[in-house]
């Protein structure tokens, strides 16, 4: 009984082998038997689905030479077949016909700014006021599908750029400042500013050179006449020509650009004049040398060494030649004062001269030699300004560590 | 090594140490390399001028592309030679002022958005003690606020006031220091290179 049962079970089990063999060998082709490489089975390739909701607007805050493309992906962007390379950027005046490629964006990306020149002359001119349409095109390895064409866009300029509204604020709330103290100035109110030593000096250093019988040496630096601080240095040097007309000292100007050559001219003249000297005054005394950074420096070392000048004065724009200037003059033993808003050089004038202006004292130096009820105006403005700043900087961080970002960001500029 | 490259080379490695010389003092090979280098630099400067200037600002638009808009800022300029006569070099303030006023105005909002708001805006980062990044903020807006004091004209700095601005002065004087060091070895390797092209030059012209 127990040896049928056995004979059974391995009669089952034998079956149970052949059949399962039999569907094995039924999967498994000949080639594979073989040990050949099988190719996938050929089948047409599969675009992406498509691109939707194509909607093109003129590019804001610019000036009227760019448009906007926005579309939602394809469903096989990141999903689906997943098989979204990149979308291209079509774009033609007319919807049916006579669309040229305009840009390729990534896979995941869902808009394209067009952007054109300005200028008819130029190859990607782009017109503004004139109707555009857009097609996206969806492309994996081997295939592509199109969007709809969108609607008509045309680009236009914009007369005020919203994403900079807090320069305009700013610089309104300062205009304000500045107004309201030129007026109370004006009115005679005491507007008072403190002593700014470097200035201080100035005086002290004109009456050394009286003193020695030596020339003061005034370099503008190479800024040119519409940059801040050499208007704020122009100012200066009329103070100082005006001292030197009274003491009789002379004075060199040598300058590096021609416009501000004939500012200087006007400045040191009205300094003359102002000091009741005019017929003292010589044109000559302020003249050009060149618009070479460095001939300029090595123009200007070398006068220092031969006039063997008494006090250097450095006011204005001063680049990498800050340095040379005042290291020379240093070797050729004046007493130098120097004073620049650019900030790459203050450090320089620090370790080379004996008093420096920085920064913003260059600007309230002028104010604060002339007296004048305009420039002390904008001098309380700026300090107005910078309590405002003080008190935005405090806010605004405090904002930020309590995450209250809509504070902060009243302060961003969107270019 | 050529002739041609002997010879221009030469010159080079000799205005170069013409130039140092004035380490020494000022003495006459100094005043030929300051003479030429003006002379050239000053020459070369008008062509530039010609060329960067006239021809695409002036002579383009207006002759080849009828922009007669051009002439107006070219009136301007021309202005600008009337100094040379002493009865009418005032017209010339005419085209100063519109420089300057352009200037000014061009200067005004660049200065607004590069010098105040974007910084502010930068420096408007959380503060705290809790973590070394949070500290390291609130130092930098301390800084900040220190530095403005200093920059404050309407009160003469003592007490209090003069000791925060004390530090704003300090706070300047680091980042100055930084400055200072960055630019340094900057110029000392502007100098190397300067070492190098006369070693290499001599090396050439000896063969040592």
């Amino acid at each position: 009984m127990k040896n049928r049962f056995v004979f059974r079970k391995s009669i089952l089990l034998i079956f149970l082998f052949s059949f399962s063999f039999f569907l094995f060998g039924l999967s498994i082709s000949p080639a594979q038997e073989m040990g050949v490489p099988v190719a996938a089975p050929i089948s047409a390739p599969q675009p992406p689905d498509p691109p939707m909701n194509v909607v093109a607007k003129d590019a804001p805050n610019d000036n009227g030479h760019a448009i906007v493309v926005k579309w939602s992906l394809s469903a096989d962007d990141g999903k689906g077949k997943n098989n979204v390379l990149s979308y291209e950027i079509w774009r033609s005046d007319n919807p049916d016909t006579g669309f040229v490629l305009r840009g390729l964006v990534p896979a995941g990306t869902s808009q394209y700014l067009d952007r054109g020149a300005r200028e008819k002359e130029e190859e990607n001119y782009f017109p503004p006021h004139k109707n555009f349409y857009y097609q996206i095109k969806a492309k994996s390895d081997i295939s592509f599908s199109e969007s709809e064409v969108s609607a008509p866009a045309y680009a236009y300029g914009q007369w005020i750029h919203t994403g900079k509204l807090s320069i305009l604020f700013a610089t309104a709330v300062f205009t304000f400042f500045v107004l309201l103290f030129i007026n109370w100035a004006k009115k005679g109110k005491k507007l008072y500013v403190r002593p700014i030593a470097g200035i201080d000096a100035v005086d002290e250093a004109i009456g050394r050179a009286t003193e020695m019988g030596r020339p003061i040496l005034y370099i503008l630096g190479l800024g040119s006449a519409g940059e801040l601080g050499t208007i704020a240095s122009l100012t200066i040097l009329n103070r100082v020509a005006k001292k030197t007309a009274e003491y009789q000292t002379p004075l060199l100007v040598p300058v590096s650009d021609p416009v501000v050559l004939t500012v200087a001219q006007e400045a040191v003249k009205a300094g003359y004049y102002e000091a009741g000297r005019p017929d003292t005054y010589k044109e000559d005394s302020v003249w050009y040398i060149t618009s070479m950074q460095f001939a300029y420096v090595s123009a200007v070392n070398g006068l220092m060494l031969r006039e063997k000048t008494a006090t250097n004065i450095y006011m204005g724009v001063f680049y990498a030649e800050s340095l040379l200037l005042a290291e020379t003059g240093n070797v050729a033993g004046s007493i130098q004062i120097s004073g620049t808003d650019q900030v790459a050089q203050i450090p320089f004038f620090v370790a080379a001269t004996d008093y420096t202006l920085i920064g913003e004292e260059l600007y309230a130096a002028s104010a604060y030699l002339g007296k004048e009820p305009l420039l002390l105006g904008a001098i309380k403005a700026q300090d107005w300004g910078k309590i405002l700043i003080m008190i935005s900087l405090i806010i605004g961080a405090i904002a930020a560590s309590f995450h209250l970002d809509f504070i902060v960001n009243l302060f961003r500029i969107k270019l | 090594m050529g002739t041609g490259e002997i010879l221009w080379n030469g010159l080079a490695l000799f205005l170069t140490l013409s130039i140092f010389s004035i380490l020494y003092k000022d003495n006459p090979f100094y005043k030929i390399a300051e003479h030429l280098v003006v002379g050239v630099s000053a020459g070369y400067f008008a062509i530039i001028l010609y060329y960067n200037s006239f021809i695409p600002k002036v002579w383009v638009p207006v002759v080849h592309e009828s922009k007669f808009l051009y002439i107006l800022p070219t009136i301007l300029g021309v202005l600008m030679w009337t100094r040379f006569s002493r009865k009418w070099s005032w017209v010339s303030r005419y085209p100063i002022a519109a420089y300057m006023g352009i200037g000014m105005g061009v200067a005004i909002p660049v200065t607004m958005q590069a010098y105040i708001l974007v910084p502010l805006y930068a420096t408007m980062q959380p503060i705290g003690f809790t973590s070394m990044a949070l500290f390291n903020n609130l130092l930098v807006a301390a800084g900040v606020l220190c530095a403005l004091v200093y920059f404050f004209f309407s009160k003469e700095h003592t007490g209090a006031f003069g000791g925060v601005a004390k530090v704003g002065i300090w706070t300047l004087m680091v980042g100055f220091g930084a400055g200072f060091g960055l630019t340094v070895m900057g110029r000392v390797s502007l100098l190397i290179e300067r070492f190098t092209f006369m070693r290499d030059y001599l090396q050439k012209l000896f063969g040592f």
